[in-house]
Formats: structure tokens, C-alpha cells, sequence
């Protein structure tokens, strides 16, 4: 693997080259453009359809795109599996949930751990010694995240039978349970009521302070984008036309076009 | 009246009267429902991690056995072909993810299930080309699998066992509590209930999907080996052996395809059913109802319970 290095906060953590994705006939990218800045909440926003989900997908490798660069921590790629780009720290949520249903809120947050259990499996059929230990340890650190988006009541119920609400709140649990460097949220609050939403922006708020975590963010709620976000990127029909500070975004006439869905 | 007496009293009484044929019969019924909950159990690894239903694990046990005995008549001591026959299992494994599964993720299933027709018959030929067509012989004195018979006194009468049946369920269980608690319990366990419950999902937390593959491809190609010892030792080697993972699909049918405590109990059940129905209701029918009452026992079951033995209950949002 290429060499990793380790990035400031304010440097870029990740740059996006004139990225384009194609599905067919299906522009879903065309010749996109951005960075992320290490600790900054950078919102990606658009109308439907407008290339966002293709986006998180391209940087954490569940679609390569077919022209293009990612420089992720210094290191430029076209192509990347997903459980590399996990292994190098981006952890994600999806627009839809994908949680494990059958299993527990426990549980699942604990898979979110896999890649930091470092003990060969074989020891872990001895359940004591160093693997119990280290089991453990990887417990303490699932009931702390538990504990963070309160949803200890939950604890033990399989995520299959939790209200949309809350089975968003188990899947961002996951993905911190990582301890990503960086975190793709897709549309957290969709669906939600205004008290869900408002815990939500709270804990995204409260990762970007206590983790330093950096945190890609797309949001149809522009209420949301402007009190969270540090930088804004607005995609239509695949193509970047907009690219600032909230309050830059929001002046900015084609984003206002885009929104009001004037004919072009 | 007649026939309902037949049915549904006769074999019961049979039952009383002669307690220790029932015995052996239930004897006879748990040894083979043990090997099919083993083959039911090598589907429904595979199944949960690729959702592919593998049509080569039948050919995979004669494969297996051939490789097995192909070694030894090489001249390879028996423990060191066993211990070559699972490395051989464990590159089939590795060339199937590699040439089959890696290609066509996120094909359709159909594509996939097609694709395990076509390993089939490159396995078959593969083993032809190889070992030639001919039956062969099962190694069993080096493998320690013991020949001959244990007669018990049970309830006033006589009870057989075969000691090749006492080794295969004793080593059947094994390797199923086995399977069963490295799935359960371990790291790679958790993670193959993840894949089975959502890739993208699995993918995102660092799982790697090609490894799980290979190594539920490779666990299925050990419960092949283990089959095809167990099995052959009965008759001999011969690609007539695959029809055994036929055996299999009444209990994937009964237990359900992504269930571990189900493919055991299934296989179970219809083990049981299997040698009851042709001891006790076969004559009936003129004898010979073998090989198709394990469907009748699945499908009799099904109109119970539609979701199988440990699904969930099936809600259809409407
Ligand atoms: N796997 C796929 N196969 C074919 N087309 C796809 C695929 N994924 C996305 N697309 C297409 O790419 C375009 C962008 O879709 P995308 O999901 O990225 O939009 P989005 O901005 O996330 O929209 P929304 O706000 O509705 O979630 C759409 O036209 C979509 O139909
Ligand atoms: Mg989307």
C-alpha cells in the first residue's frame, strides 16, 4: 500500500480530480471537482438526482469512476475496494440504512470494530486470555459510543424492530465504533421528526469536537447545511455549480436556479 | 377403513410390538440425518455469505473423495493425503472466488447458480481426466474407520450397530458443533452473519467479501471431504455419490437456507422421517419410498410453516 500520511487539521484530507461517472447512457458524475479539509463538516448538496450518493460511493470505492482522481491523505487512486478505504479510515452511513437486521444495536455496533480486533480468530475460540481481554476492551469502547447517542434502552432489541429514527442513530454508532477519520453521512436525517433532527445535528456537532472527526455530509435540509457545515459543494445533474461558505452557497444564483428548478 | 387402519394405526402398533426394531430404525434415522444436517450445513454457508445456492457441492464430495484415495494410491501415507486432499479443497476455494465469485458480484443469483452448473461440470471433468471414470475404493483401515458390527440387547430384542456408522455420526456431530461454534462465536463467524445480512453494509465497516468467500467455500469443501469418507466407505467412490447432495434440499427446504440450527434439525427430522417412512409406512406403498418422502415430509411441513423450521414469521406488507 501506498503511503499514508498523517494530515493537519485545515490541510486537505482528501481531493476529488475532475471525477466523472458514467452508468451506461446515465451521467451520473461529470468532471467534478472538491477537497475536504481534515476536522471541517463539508456539506454535498443538490437536488435529487443530482450525483451526491454516486459521490460517497466513488470515494469509499463502491464505484470507480472512469476518469479521475482521489487523493486520499496524500495518496491518489482511480480505484479502491471498500474494505480498504475502510481500512484507511472512511466510514459511512447510506441514504436507506444497511444495517445488520437480524442482529442487536450491541452487535452491530461491534461489527463496526472488525477491523480493529487484531487477534487471529483461532485465539478467539479460546474465549480467555489476551483475545477475552481485548474483547473486552472493544465492549467499553461500544458502551461509550452507546452511551454518547443515548440509545442504551436499545441496547439488546434487534435493529430490524427500531423506528427509522432510531436505527439511523445504531448505524452512525457503527460507523464511529470505527473511529474513522473520515465519516460519509448520507442524508442522516431524513425522515426524522424535528426533536430526532435536532439530536442528530447535535451529535454530528459533538463527533467534529470530541473526535476531530472530518465528516462529509449530504443534506436536503438547508437549514441543517447552514448551521453545520464549514464548506458547501452543490452538485446538478452531475456538475458541480457552486462551491463555498454556506452563506457564499446560498447567494450564489445558479444554486438559487437549481433549487427554484428553473429551465435551462 | 381398511386403509385408514393401515395408515394411521398398523404402524403404531407395529411400533409396541417390536420395541427394538424401532430402535433400530430410529438408530438408522439419526446416522443419516447427522450427514445430511453435515451436507444441508455446507449449503447453507455458502448461501449466507454469496447467496448462491451451490449446485457443485455434491460433485465437491466426489471430488474430494477422489482426490483422497487418488493420493493414496500414489503412495501417500493416509494422513498426509487427507492433510493434501483439504489444501486441494482450499485452492478449489480460492480459484472459485477468484474465477466465479469475483466476476460476477452483484450479477443477478440466477447468474451465479448458473455459474455453479458450470463448475460442476469442470469438476466433473476435471475428475475424469484425472482419476478416470471407474469406481473406487475408500480408504478405511488407514483412516481408522472401523468395519464390523456391536450387537446390544435392547428391550428384549437385538440392536445392531455398524461401527462405520457409530464413527460417521460421532465425527458428523463433531464437525457440525464445530462449524456451528466457529460461525457462532468467532471474529470471521460475525462476520460472515454480517455479509449475509447486508454486502454494502459489510463492506463499509471492512469487511472483506472475497474472504469470507473463500473461506465458506473452503468450510464447504471439508464438509465434502468429511461426506465423501463417510459415504463412500458405505458403497465406494463414483460420481454416482453426488446424487447425496440431493439428500440435502428437503432439508434446506425444511430448515430453511440461512439457517444453521436449521439445516441440523432438519437434517434431523428428515433423516428420521426417511427411515420411519420406509420401515413402518413403505410396504404400503409397496416399499421403495425413499427417496421421496423426505420431500413429502418438507413439503407436508411447509403448509405448517411457510417461513421453515426458524424462519420468521412471513408479515407481506400489503
Ligand atoms: N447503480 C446505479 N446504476 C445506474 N444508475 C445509477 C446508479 N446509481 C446512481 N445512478 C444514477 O445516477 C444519478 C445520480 O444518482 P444519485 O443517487 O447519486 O443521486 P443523489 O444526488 O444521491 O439523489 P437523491 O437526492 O435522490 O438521493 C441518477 O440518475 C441515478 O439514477
Ligand atoms: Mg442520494
Amino acid at each position: 500500500m501506498r503511503q499514508i500520511q498523517t494530515i493537519e487539521p485545515g490541510a486537505t484530507l482528501l481531493a476529488v480530480e475532475n471525477v466523472s461517472l458514467r452508468f451506461g447512457g446515465v451521467k451520473a458524475i461529470t468532471d467534478v471537482s472538491f477537497d475536504i479539509r481534515k476536522g471541517e463538516v463539508r456539506a454535498i448538496i443538490g437536488p435529487n438526482g443530482a450525483g451526491k450518493t454516486s459521490m460517497l460511493n466513488v470515494i469509499n470505492g463502491f464505484y470507480h469512476p472512469q476518469d479521475g482522481r482521489i487523493t486520499y491523505r496524500g495518496a491518489t487512486r482511480t480505484k479502491m475496494r471498500p474494505h480498504v478505504a475502510a481500512s484507511q479510515g472512511i466510514a459511512r452511513t447510506f441514504q436507506n440504512v444497511a444495517l445488520f437486521k437480524g442482529m442487536t444495536t450491541l452487535d452491530n455496533i461491534m461489527i463496526g470494530r472488525t477491523l480493529k480486533m487484531r487477534r487471529s480468530f483461532f485465539w478467539q475460540l479460546w474465549r480467555h486470555g489476551p483475545a477475552m481481554a481485548e474483547e473486552i476492551e472493544h465492549r467499553k469502547f461500544v458502551e461509550e459510543i452507546i452511551d454518547f447517542l443515548e440509545i442504551e434502552h436499545i441496547r439488546k432489541v434487534p435493529v430490524g424492530k427500531l423506528p427509522y429514527g432510531l436505527q439511523k442513530r445504531v448505524e452512525l454508532g457503527r460507523a464511529l465504533a470505527m473511529e474513522p477519520e473520515l465519516l460519509l453521512l448520507d442524508e442522516p436525517m431524513a425522515g426524522m421528526n424535528l426533536e430526532e433532527k435536532e439530536d442528530m445535528c447535535r451529535f454530528i456537532l459533538d463527533v467534529k469536537e470530541q473526535y476531530g472527526t472530518t465528516i462529509a455530509l449530504i443534506e436536503h435540509d438547508m437549514g441543517v447545511v447552514m448551521d453545520l457545515s464549514d464548506r458547501v459543494v452543490v452538485l446538478e445533474y452531475g456538475r458541480k455549480i457552486a462551491d463555498g461558505t454556506p452563506d457564499e452557497v446560498k447567494a450564489d444564483q445558479k444554486v438559487i436556479d437549481a433549487y427554484l428548478g428553473v429551465a435551462h | 377403513m381398511d386403509i385408514l387402519f393401515n395408515v394411521f394405526v398398523d404402524p403404531f402398533l407395529q411400533m409396541r410390538a417390536a420395541p427394538d426394531l424401532l430402535v433400530q430404525t430410529l438408530w438408522e434415522g439419526l446416522v443419516s440425518g447427522v450427514l445430511y444436517a453435515l451436507i444441508a450445513l455446507g449449503f447453507v454457508l455458502i448461501f449466507k455469505a454469496s447467496g448462491v445456492f451451490n449446485f457443485a457441492q455434491g460433485i465437491m464430495v466426489v471430488f474430494a473423495a477422489l482426490t483422497l484415495v487418488g493420493f493414496h494410491e500414489k503412495g501417500v501415507p493416509a494422513w498426509l493425503a487427507v492433510a493434501l486432499t483439504l489444501g486441494v479443497m482450499a485452492l478449489l476455494a480460492m480459484a472459485v472466488e477468484r474465477v466465479v465469485l469475483r466476476p460476477l458480484v452483484n450479477q443477478p443469483d440466477i447468474i451465479l447458480f448458473m455459474a455453479t452448473f458450470g463448475l460442476t461440470y469442470v469438476l466433473i471433468g476435471l475428475g475424469e481426466f484425472i482419476f478416470g471414470g471407474e469406481p473406487k475404493q475408500m480408504i478405511t483401515e488407514e483412516l481408522f474407520i472401523p468395519r464390523g458390527a456391536i450387537d446390544v440387547a435392547v428391550l428384549g430384542g437385538r440392536v445392531t450397530f455398524q461401527k462405520i456408522d457409530i464413527a460417521a455420526a460421532l465425527i458428523a456431530s463433531l464437525m457440525i458443533a464445530g462449524l456451528a461454534l466457529f460461525f457462532q462465536y468467532t471474529r470471521i463467524g460475525r462476520a460472515l452473519r454480517a455479509v449475509a445480512d447486508s454486502h454494502k453494509a459489510a463492506l463499509s465497516v471492512g469487511i472483506s467479501l472475497n474472504q469470507i468467500w473463500v473461506i465458506v467455500w473452503f468450510a464447504a469443501g471439508i464438509v465434502a471431504l468429511i461426506t465423501g469418507i463417510m459415504w463412500g466407505a458405505r458403497s465406494d467412490v463414483s460420481f454416482a455419490l453426488q446424487v447425496i447432495a440431493l439428500k440435502a434440499l428437503p432439508v434446506l427446504i425444511l430448515g430453511g437456507f440461512t439457517s444453521i440450527p436449521g439445516a441440523i434439525v432438519g437434517g434431523l427430522i428428515i433423516g428420521l422421517g426417511e427411515k420411519l417412512g420406509e420401515f413402518y409406512w413403505g410396504p404400503l406403498v409397496g416399499g421403495g419410498i425413499e427417496n421421496w418422502v423426505a420431500y413429502v415430509i418438507a413439503l407436508a411441513f411447509l403448509m405448517v410453516r411457510p417461513q421453515g423450521l426458524f424462519g420468521d414469521k412471513i408479515i407481506e406488507r400489503i
